[in-house]
């Protein structure tokens, strides 16, 4: 007798439980040749709302951790999407790349991984400084993480994509609710079960899956994220969220012509996009003159 | 002259069916309220809240604070009503009755050795007196849950009478603790015990123990009030304290009153939420009907 094969319900991550969308609504994904690979969720703003709510929650734990266990975390994500390369492969495969080229985009995503990793104790170095001032005060500036950001990947990646929109983000210690790539969400739901398998804290990293059209404004005008990362091309969506945006003082930034696979699409100042600057302004006695204090 | 009410034997209070009251409280939170509904049901949950700050490092200054936020919820919406009371300890009551002069919010006070109620009968009483005398409206007390779970029931009813009568002309609610008491069977008793003894409001718990108010324990003692009303004639307020911190927790609640005694007990003359974080939640939801857009706690006072 044939064996059924058991096929995988796509959900979504939200404060680390897999749960599917509140408004019990999806859509069918083709492939190429037109049959129906899986249903997927078309999460809704309360399904956005849930998981800013966990994001926040996070917030405070991720942000608090030292520096050094929070590129370990990465590091590890690292390690586990390689253990799941081949099913990444064959989901890429599935959604219409060939197999080279599918094996190219797994192999970069876990570099990328990796090289923010490594950037998670070191980016404070770069960014922070000690400043001259007239006054008798140490003084210094340091980076501190924006808070909440809401990311809408790229539509055309479904894995590099995504990995390139959350590294830096999470390197930096702030927590983000991601909209994968509706045309290609497989990898992103796979990546959530990557996630939840690399002691990365439940809520840090969120994935919905659905549509930026429908969910783009709810995305910037909601009053707890604190940024927003665009990484799509569509002008009027935008312009909705800049002006969004302005209502609520929100950081955007829009990503719309990055090359995903080139190594400009890595670089420490995309840690940088999300954080603050903190000055403080230490009274000491006056150390400057030529006399020694002691 | 006033009607005679029989005294029960608390040892045969009716046992409850605790597979049945989770069934009816699953059904409450199925209930879909949206927009001007919703608005109401928010605006009303503010009404009945009872402002609580209990703890040890509380001060003067952190009781005026609170009872500003009492009085003025979120002033950038109008209509927005004010809370029902402030409870604070019994040392706090003059502070808060100074901060709420000229509003109608009510001063409530726990007492009793709150929160272990490990005392004895006669410093209970002074620690009430005490609260009335500063002007407290309510007081709050415990039960000694010790002496309850020992099955002396009486020493229990008769503690409730005399806080009663040395309450005077404030309301009096009766904390059971429910965390401590372990069965629903055992909420019951306690429920009709106090109720008989003269209690005005019944209250969950103080809010210092997990579980505080659950739903289930909150049915079983609407259920409670419900047959003592059809028995004596009096209505008895409920307030369910700890544990509720979520608008949409706090719907559940109204619609599960409603449903179990009625339109009567929908003000906060009969129905009160023993809470600290509600308000900003409710006030967040409000805001979010009112603006549109989900908003931030980062815009609302911290207590």
């Amino acid at each position: 007798m044939e064996r059924l094969e058991v096929l995988k319900t796509y959900k979504i991550y939200i404060g680390g439980q897999f749960p599917r969308t509140e408004s019990g609504r999806f859509y069918p994904l083709k492939n190429k040749k037109g049959d129906v690979i899986a249903n997927i969720c078309l999460s809704s703003r309360k399904d956005f709302r849930n998981a800013v709510v966990a994001a926040r929650g996070a917030f405070g734990g991720w942000n608090s951790r030292a520096a050094f266990n929070r590129s370990q975390i990465l590091y590890r994500i690292a390690e586990m999407l390689e253990g799941r390369k081949d099913q990444f492969i064959a989901e890429l495969v599935t959604q219409g790349l060939n197999t080279k080229a599918a094996q190219e985009e797994v192999s970069l995503s876990v570099d990328r991984l990796v090289y923010y990793a490594g950037w998670c104790d070191k980016y404070q170095a770069i960014l922070s400084s000690v400043n001259p001032v007239a006054s008798s005060h140490f003084n210094f500036s340091v980076p501190e993480p924006t808070g909440v950001v809401a990311i809408i990947a790229p539509e055309e990646s479904s894995l590099l994509g995504l990995v390139t929109a959350i590294a830096p983000v999470i390197a930096g210690g702030n927590t983000c609710i991601v909209l994968a790539s509706e045309s290609k969400p497989l990898c992103a739901v796979t990546f959530a079960e990557v996630l939840n398998t690399s002691d990365l804290p439940g809520g840090v990293v969120n994935i919905l899956t659905g549509n930026s059209a429908e969910l783009h404004s709810h995305f910037s005008s909601h009053m707890d994220v604190n940024a927003l990362i665009y990484y799509r091309n569509n002008k009027a969506e935008i312009k909705t969220i800049k002006e969004n945006a302005s209502l609520n003082v929100k950081r955007i930034f829009v990503y719309d012509q990055l090359a995903l696979a080139s190594d400009k699409a890595q670089s420490p100042y995309m840690i940088y996009d999300l954080q603050e600057i903190k000055t403080t302004w230490h009274p000491i006695e006056n150390i400057g003159s030529a006399k020694a204090g002691y | 002259m006033s009607t005679r009410i029989i005294l029960p034997d608390f040892r045969n209070t009716p046992v409850v069916d605790q597979v049945g009251i989770e069934e009816r409280v699953a059904r409450f939170t199925t209930r879909s309220i949206k927009k001007a509904s919703k608005m109401q049901g928010l605006k009303l949950t503010l009404s009945m809240i009872d402002l609580t700050t209990l703890e040890g490092k509380d001060t003067e200054g952190k009781v005026k604070q609170m009872c500003y936020k009492a009085a003025h919820l979120h002033d950038v919406i109008p209509g927005i009503p004010s809370v029902a009371a402030v409870c604070v300890y019994p040392t706090m009551v003059k502070t808060a009755k100074d901060a709420l002069k000229g509003t109608s919010i009510k001063v409530a006070s726990v007492s009793t050795a709150f929160p272990s109620g490990q005392s004895t009968r006669e410093i209970k009483i002074n620690d009430t007196k005490f609260a009335v005398e500063n002007g407290a409206d309510e007081i709050d007390m415990v039960i000694s849950r010790g002496e309850f779970l020992k099955g002396n029931y009486n020493y229990v009813f008769d503690e409730i009478a005399e806080i009663k009568e040395a309450c005077g002309p404030a309301r009096l609610k009766v904390i059971f603790e429910t965390g401590e008491l372990s069965t629903l069977d055992n909420v019951r008793r306690a429920s009709e015990i106090a109720m008989y003894a003269g209690a005005d409001f019944i209250k969950t718990s103080t809010g210092k123990i997990s579980p505080a108010a659950t739903m289930p324990v909150t049915l079983v003692m609407l259920e409670a009030i419900r047959d003592y009303y059809y028995k004596t004639g009096r209505m008895v307020g409920m307030k369910p304290a700890g544990g509720i911190s979520t608008a949409k927790a706090a719907l559940h609640y109204l619609v599960m009153v409603k449903e179990t005694l009625g339109g009567a007990w929908l003000s906060n003359e009969w129905f009160r939420f023993g809470a600290s974080s509600l308000a900003n939640d409710v006030l967040m939801q409000i805001a979010k009907e009112t603006h549109g857009v989900y908003q931030s706690s980062d815009y609302f006072s911290k207590d």
